[in-house]
C-alpha cells in the first residue's frame, strides 16, 4: 500500500508522476535531457549509469525499468546484468567503467568522488560534459530513487511490464507517459 | 578546484547550472515548484526542509543558502533555522512540520525507512496527502542537489554574509528569475 492516496494501477513513478503532474513536468524533462537527447555518451551507456545506480539503492521499479530501457539500446540483456553484478568485469569501454566508478560514489555521497577518480575518466577519454552528465545522473536517479521508495509505491515484480515500459522509454524518452492507463488488477499483480 | 571547468565567478550549484543550461532548466523548475509554488506548506517551512536534508547531507552550500532563504521567509529568524539543522525535535516549529521532518530524514538516508506510522503520526497532526507528497519529493531532490554540488566539488564559500544577501534576493524574486541572469552571461560557455 502506497503511503498517500495515489492514483490505483500506477506502478512506481508514474504513480507519483500522475498525482502531482505539477513536479512531474520538470523530472520528466530533467530524464529526458540525461538519457535521451543527443549525448557523445550512447543513451545505451547512459541508461547503464542509471539501472546501475538504482540496483546499488535497490529500487527495483527504477532499476527493472532502466535496465530494460537500457537493453533495447544495446540489444543485450547480459551487458546490463553483469554491470549491476560487477562492472569491473563487464564487457563496457574503460571509460564507461570509469565513469561507473563515480557515479557509485555520487550514489553513496558526492563529496567521495576523488581527483584521482577524475583523472582516471579523463585519461580513458572522458570529456568534462560527459563527467558532468554521470555525476548528474547518479544525483538524480538518487533523487527518484527515494521519490519512489518514499512514497512506497507499487513496484510490479512482472518482467514483462518492465520490458514494455523499457521498449518505450528507449525508444520515446521521458517527455510523454510510459504508462497511460492504470494496469489491471494491482493487488494480484504484485 | 572543482573536478571540471566551472566558471570560478559561479560558487555551489550555480557554477554547475551555467556549465549546462540544458539540465539547469529543469533542476530550476523542479526547486521553483517544491519551494515555491502554491502550497498549504509556507515557503519557509519548505525551505527549512529543504535546509535539513542538505545538513544532513553535509552539503555546506546548499544548507547555508536555503538555511539563509529560510531565514528571509522567516523574518530573519536564524537562531531557529541553526536550531532546526541541530535539533528540530526542539525547534520552535509546529508539531506536524516536525513529524515531516522525521519523513524527511527517512527520506534522506533511503526511502524504504519511511513507515506507515511515520506518515500516520504527519497525518494525526494534520498533515494531508500532498504535503507528505511534496516532503518526500524535497527531500528526496535535495539528496540530488546536495549530490550534484558536492559531486563536481564546486566552490562552496564560507562567508555567511555573502549567503544572507543572496538569500534575500531568491526570497524574493524565485530561483527561476535568479538564475535567468547567470544563464544568460555565461551562456556559450
Amino acid at each position: 500500500m502506497p503511503h498517500i492516496d495515489l492514483p490505483e494501477g500506477f506502478p512506481g513513478i508514474s504513480a507519483g508522476f500522475t498525482y502531482r503532474p505539477e513536479t512531474a513536468k520538470p523530472m520528466r524533462a530533467l530524464a529526458h535531457v540525461l538519457l535521451h537527447d543527443p549525448n557523445s555518451l550512447t543513451p545505451g551507456e547512459r541508461e547503464l549509469i542509471a539501472a546501475f545506480v538504482s540496483s546499488g539503492n535497490e529500487c527495483h521499479f527504477c532499476q527493472s525499468s532502466h535496465a530494460a530501457a537500457a537493453a533495447c539500446h544495446l540489444g543485450d540483456a547480459s551487458v546490463v546484468e553483469q554491470v549491476t553484478a560487477n562492472f569491473h568485469t563487464a564487457p563496457v569501454s574503460p571509460k564507461l567503467k570509469a565513469l561507473l566508478a563515480i557515479a557509485g560514489k555520487v550514489r553513496q555521497d558526492g563529496k567521495l568522488v576523488t581527483k584521482a577518480d577524475v583523472a582516471a575518466a579523463r585519461k580513458v577519454g572522458a570529456t568534462d560534459i560527459e563527467i558532468h552528465d554521470t555525476v548528474l545522473i547518479a544525483a538524480a536517479f538518487s533523487m527518484f530513487n527515494r521519490y519512489v521508495e518514499g512514497l512506497g509505491t507499487w513496484q510490479p515484480r512482472d518482467p514483462e511490464m518492465y520490458a514494455r515500459m523499457g521498449q518505450h522509454l528507449a525508444s520515446e524518452g521521458y517527455l510523454a507517459p510510459s504508462i497511460k492507463q492504470p494496469l489491471a488488477d494491482p493487488v494480484s499483480a504484485s | 578546484m572543482p573536478h571540471i571547468a566551472l566558471s570560478p565567478d559561479l560558487p555551489g550549484i550555480r557554477g554547475a547550472m551555467a556549465f549546462r543550461p540544458e539540465t539547469a532548466r529543469p533542476l530550476n523548475a523542479l526547486v521553483e515548484v517544491l519551494l515555491t509554488g502554491p502550497n498549504t506548506l509556507t515557503r519557509g517551512e519548505r525551505e527549512l526542509i529543504a535546509t535539513y536534508v542538505s545538513s544532513r547531507n553535509c552539503t555546506h552550500f546548499c544548507h547555508s543558502i536555503h538555511g539563509a532563504i529560510a531565514a528571509a521567509h522567516l523574518g530573519g529568524d536564524e537562531a531557529l533555522v541553526k536550531q532546526v539543522k541541530t535539533d528540530f525535535t526542539q525547534a520552535a516549529v509546529t508539531p506536524k512540520l516536525k513529524a515531516l521532518l522525521t519523513i524527511a530524514g527517512k527520506v534522506q538516508q533511503d526511502g524504504k525507512l519511511v513507515t506507515e506510522t511515520d506518515v500516520n503520526a504527519a497525518r494525526v497532526l494534520g498533515a494531508t496527502d500532498i504535503e507528505i507528497h511534496d516532503t518526500v519529493l524535497i527531500a528526496a531532490a535535495f539528496c540530488m542537489y546536495n549530490r550534484y554540488v558536492d559531486g563536481l566539488d564546486t566552490v562552496q564559500p564560507d562567508d555567511e554574509a555573502l549567503y544572507r544577501e543572496r538569500g534575500k534576493r531568491v526570497a524574493r524574486d524565485g530561483y527561476v528569475t535568479v538564475s535567468e541572469e547567470y544563464l544568460a552571461s555565461h551562456a556559450g560557455h
